[in-house]
């Protein structure tokens, strides 16, 4: 690739390179006129209580779809930034690790629109006069619900670098910042690029939510698609609901083509394992950059620059000079810091204690504790009543080689379509057939993550190995036993890990799902979820801080307490 | 000839496990590599020589004892000392010209520089025509190779050779050993000493002017054995194949008790490590044993052949079929017992049955968990107990693997069973009733 740039320094005498590149470059061009009038728009003199400029109209649809993109995708860079520094930080720094590691645990358990309503008045007060800080607001929430899980995938790679590789790394002397390039950062590539997808997957969802913001009797909506949605269903127009999700039916499968494929197909360049049996992603925009020229000139200019940096970061000495000796560390200087964290935990506690106490009444937080297990029953009956649909459903499809990928790609983008788009459709039915809310609300929740379900159980089967599936036919095993014996076993482990994706998921839309409205009609589920949705509606901080606080602790210990052991013995007996 | 490059002296190592305890790898170790000299190092898997090597290349830091490096001390990976790895550890993400390249890089050499000297290694090495390739399109030998150019691009005075052939097949490690003499013998590299750790003891003795035998828990130096030949050595030489027994012999000697010095053997106490092999190669090694051509008594390098086992493989065996009064070892020859020719003859039902008294009067640990089974009313007892019993003298793994050669025997000899699931050791079911 290099040989042939030398030969042509400057590309114009190659006659413009090949032919793709006069069908790219006004693609290119339009994309960034676009970006730059999104941005711009961002920008706006605003003040608290004025009504933006929103229209039902269809033809602004396209507009406002790119609206909530640009949101999705500043995000999702600060969410990269955030998780490659997480990484870096925790894995060279023990101290750091000790408190990030189970702090990210515990973030990770915060429902995401929570966020919202506590840091959105924050954010409004940093920009005064500026809608820039609403939108700051709806981008760090859509921040949230993507930066704490790469950031664990990322620190995970990070971790997991092969021995002999590091050892590798440090007899040719690679420094710090050559290493992150060179090995962790490659090597953690392919499992961070995978689970930044799926995360955006749900972030679909919280930009929806996010941008028609109801806090403090204060109506805000930025324009995107999830203001369009909010102002539908304040005027009961159901036509501009069904444009908006056609318009977000295009616009998942713009972002599937564009962005998702592509990279995933180009991160298998990086994958770890060293035979090349696998089939690889294939991405029709991938090929078609690779073979374009002056795409791979700014391909290598980057790798130029990364090396221009590695002989400015270079390790200067070797290991003979003193400096290289390790500091010795203490036990006593480890002790302290333990030290500081116990003082720091029990202050904090104090510190609940202290605000439980006098803010809002030990009543009140039994309240929500008992609202706490309505919602848990109801994500626990859902996760049951979903499996029992989907298995069945899932195995069936994965043992068909034929049909296994093409349906996991189908459920792989339902699940990134915003489920909330939906509840207006429900919310019209249940008001119309008078149903009881307590119970019809309740779908919703995991309307939009029982697809991680689906997609899961159907990597499981199809994974089977073949001669297990021909040994169980030749046994002759066949109804029950069948299941009990060879299938649910085979699917187990990768069960466990779709029901922790769907039922986080369904902790995190309980909060819309239980509470929702069409025109002035608002059905309300009794649940921790409809009580942050209210409190945040009325504003009362302490209140929505204490369901906060409420989901994350029941979502923290069903963690701990029922997935992670069943992961645990996944691991360890069912596994293939 | 006889610089000192590299020089241990009373170097110890121990790694510490999760519970905090330590366990001793190396004790008192001194080695001097010199300039001119290849060395080997042979020892039981677990021996330390690997740490060995990795305290040499910089990689870990000796709890005590001097690391000299031309009479400086090593705190890290330094310059002149470079390594080929067991797994090759490639980048897979790079093509075999970045690959090599990439000692260059990282000391910041300039492009055309790296580009040249990585070309020349590549030829030397016989890679020319792949620099474009990516690793996973490589095979086994071809990529160590790409491993071997690594190093040599880096013009190191040392080179350390862990295991570098153990993951090729025979064919292919025996012609890149002969390659990397070639380069050696012609003085085409400035490589001034090789060091190779193996368990191939053919290796060790076709390549060294030295060799190191470690014994193991923990490693020491046992024996050191000057090979005063020229190269290039031919296999089928008589010397060669009398020194290659010779090997056998003072490898075998300690197999029994490795860290003891005599040929005598010792009574194996509770907490020893048990050989690392299974009931099938037992039963193999002495159906071959036993049968033609040996007719009970075998050369050891050519029953290795026979077998098909690396020489640690069979080693193990060796240890365990001596351990269960199966066989006999002597000057490097095995020879079956009068029982061994019993349980050689005998049905399956019959075997199991002495397997199971073999296994209560020679293996304490064994005969240890079928006490506590048959005096516990419920007549099993939880996994943890022994492995917290055996981590008094070994390490983690160690631990859990001899645990679970103990259960494999054991039940092998209706001892006792286990349950993998609930971890838990109890007696078979038709005995628990009584």
């Amino acid at each position: 690739m290099s040989e042939r740039n030398h030969f042509f320094p400057r590309q114009v005498i190659e006659a413009g390179g090949t032919r793709w590149d006069w069908a790219l470059l006004p693609m290119v061009l339009a994309l960034f006129v676009l970006l730059a009038y999104g941005a711009g728009q961002m920008n706006r003199p605003y003040q608290l209580g004025q009504v933006l400029p929103l229209t039902l109209d269809p033809l602004f649809l396209p507009y406002y779809l790119l609206r909530t993109t640009l949101r999705m995708f500043i995000a999702l860079g600060f969410s990269m930034l955030f998780a490659c520094a997480f990484a870096a930080v925790t894995v060279k720094y023990k101290v750091a690790e000790k408190i990030l590691v189970p702090l990210l645990d515990i973030l990770q358990s915060i429902p995401i629109l929570g966020f919202l309503s506590i840091t959105v008045t924050g954010f409004i007060a940093l920009f005064p006069g500026n809608l820039f800080g609403v939108e700051c607001a709806a981008i760090f929430a859509i921040f949230t619900s993507q930066a704490w899980n790469m950031a664990f995938s990322a620190y995970q790679g990070f971790r997991t670098v092969p021995a002999e590789l590091t050892e590798a790394a440090n007899v040719f002397q690679l420094s710090g910042w050559q290493r992150f390039w060179r090995l962790e950062m490659p090597f953690a590539m392919p499992n961070l690029l995978w689970n930044m997808m799926m995360s955006m997957s749900g972030g679909w969802f919280f930009v929806v939510a996010s941008e028609a913001i109801s806090v403090s009797n204060q109506n805000i909506k930025l324009p995107g698609i999830g203001s369009y949605i909010a102002l539908a269903i304040e005027q009961k127009n159901l036509h501009a609901i069904l444009y908006a999700i056609i318009t977000m039916f295009i616009g998942i499968i713009l972002y599937d083509q564009l962005f998702f494929r592509p990279l995933v197909a180009w991160a298998d360049k990086f994958r770890f394992e060293e035979s090349s049996s696998e089939t690889a992603q294939d991405s029709w925009l991938l090929t078609w950059l690779n073979r374009t020229s002056w795409v791979s000139t700014i391909s290598n200019l980057g790798g130029r620059l990364l090396q221009r940096t590695f002989v400015l970061f270079r390790r200067t000495y070797d290991g003979t000079s003193i400096r290289s000796q390790a500091s010795v560390q203490t036990s006593k200087a480890e002790r302290i810091w333990d030290g500081i964290i116990t003082a720091v935990a029990f202050y904090a506690l104090w510190l609940l204690i202290h605000f439980i106490h006098s803010e809002v009444g030990w009543g009140e937080a039994g309240h929500a504790f008992v609202l706490g297990l309505y919602t848990l029953a109801r994500v626990v009956i859902l996760i049951i009543v979903a499996a029992a649909i989907w298995i069945p459903i899932g195995v069936w499809v994965g043992m068909q080689p034929r049909w296994s990928s093409r349906v996991q790609a189908i459920a792989q983008f339902l699940a990134a379509f915003p489920a909330n788009l939906m509840f207006p459709v429900a919310v019209v039915l249940i008001v119309h057939f008078k149903l009881n809310a307590d119970i019809w609300l309740s779908p919703l929740m995991i309307l939009g993550t029982q697809w991680y379900l689906l997609f899961n159980v159907i990597a499981g089967a199809s994974t089977i190995p073949t001669e297990l599936r021909y040994a169980a036919q030749n046994l002759g095993l066949s109804g029950w036993l069948r299941w009990r014996r060879y299938l649910l076993p085979a699917i187990f482990p990768s069960f466990v890990t779709g029901a922790i994706t769907a039922t986080g998921g369904s902790w995190n839309a309980s909060i819309v799902a239980e509470y929702v409205s069409w025109g002035h009609t608002t059905l309300k589920a009794h649940g921790i979820g409809s009580y942050i949705a209210e409190m945040t509606a009325i504003g009362d901080f302490p209140r929505i801080a204490l369901g906060i606080g409420i989901m994350c602790i029941f979502v923290m210990a069903f963690n701990h307490f029922v997935w992670r052991r069943l992961y645990r013995m996944a691991e360890s007996r069912l596994h293939f | 000839m006889s610089t000192p490059i590299i020089e241990l002296s009373s170097v110890a190592k121990s790694f510490r496990s999760a519970d905090g305890s330590a366990r001793s790898v190396l004790e008192d170790v001194n080695f001097t590599l010199k300039e001119g000299e290849i060395v080997a190092l042979l020892g039981q898997s677990g021996s330390g020589k690997s740490t060995m090597l990795r305290i040499m290349a910089g990689l870990i830091p000796a709890d005590s004892g001097r690391v000299m490096y031309h009479d400086m001390p090593i705190y890290s990976a330094a310059r002149g000392i470079s390594m080929v790895f067991q797994s090759f550890a490639l980048f897979p993400w790079l093509t075999v010209q970045k690959n090599v390249e990439l000692g260059l890089e990282a000391q910041g050499i300039p492009v055309a520089e790296r580009e040249e000297r990585a070309q020349k290694a590549i030829e030397m090495i016989g890679l020319s025509g792949f620099e474009g390739a990516l690793p996973r399109e490589l095979s086994g030998g071809m990529r160590q190779r790409v491993g071997i150019a690594r190093a040599l691009v880096m013009e190191p005075e040392v080179l350390l050779m862990d295991e570098a052939f153990s993951a090729l097949d025979v064919l292919t490690g025996e012609q890149l050993r002969e390659d990397i003499l070639d380069l050696w013998n012609k003085d085409l590299i400035p490589t001034k000493a090789i060091l190779v750790v193996s368990h191939n003891i053919e290796e060790a003795v076709m390549m060294a002017d030295r060799v190191l035998l470690f014994s193991s828990n923990p490693g020491r130096v046992r024996a050191e054995l000057a090979i005063e030949l020229p190269h290039p050595r031919s296999v089928e030489s008589p010397i060669v194949r009398s020194l290659i027994d010779k090997v056998y012999a003072l490898m075998s000697m300690g197999a029994v008790r490795s860290d003891r010095f005599s040929d005598k053997e010792h009574k194996l106490q509770l907490g020893d490590r048990l050989p690392e092999t299974d009931i099938n190669r037992i039963e193999g090694i002495i159906d071959l044993l036993a049968d033609e051509p040996f007719k009970g008594r075998a050369d050891l390098p050519l029953l290795a052949e026979e077998s098909e086992l690396n020489d640690n493989e069979l080693l193990e065996v060796a240890r365990a079929l001596t351990l269960l009064g199966f066989a006999q070892l002597t000057q490097g020859d095995i020879m079956i017992t009068p029982l061994g020719n019993e349980y050689a003859q005998a049905g399956n039902a019959e075997r199991h049955e002495i397997f199971g008294k073999q296994l209560t009067e020679n293996v304490p640990l064994v005969a240890y968990i079928r006490h506590g089974l048959e005096q516990d009313p419920s007549g099993d007892l939880p996994e943890d107990l022994f492995i917290r019993l055996l981590r008094f003298t070994l390490n983690e793994v160690e631990a859990e693997r001899v645990l679970s050669v103990a259960i494999e025997w054991g039940r092998y000899g209706d001892l006792f069973e286990y349950n993998f699931n609930t971890g838990v050791i109890h007696l078979p079911k038709d005995e628990k009733n009584l």
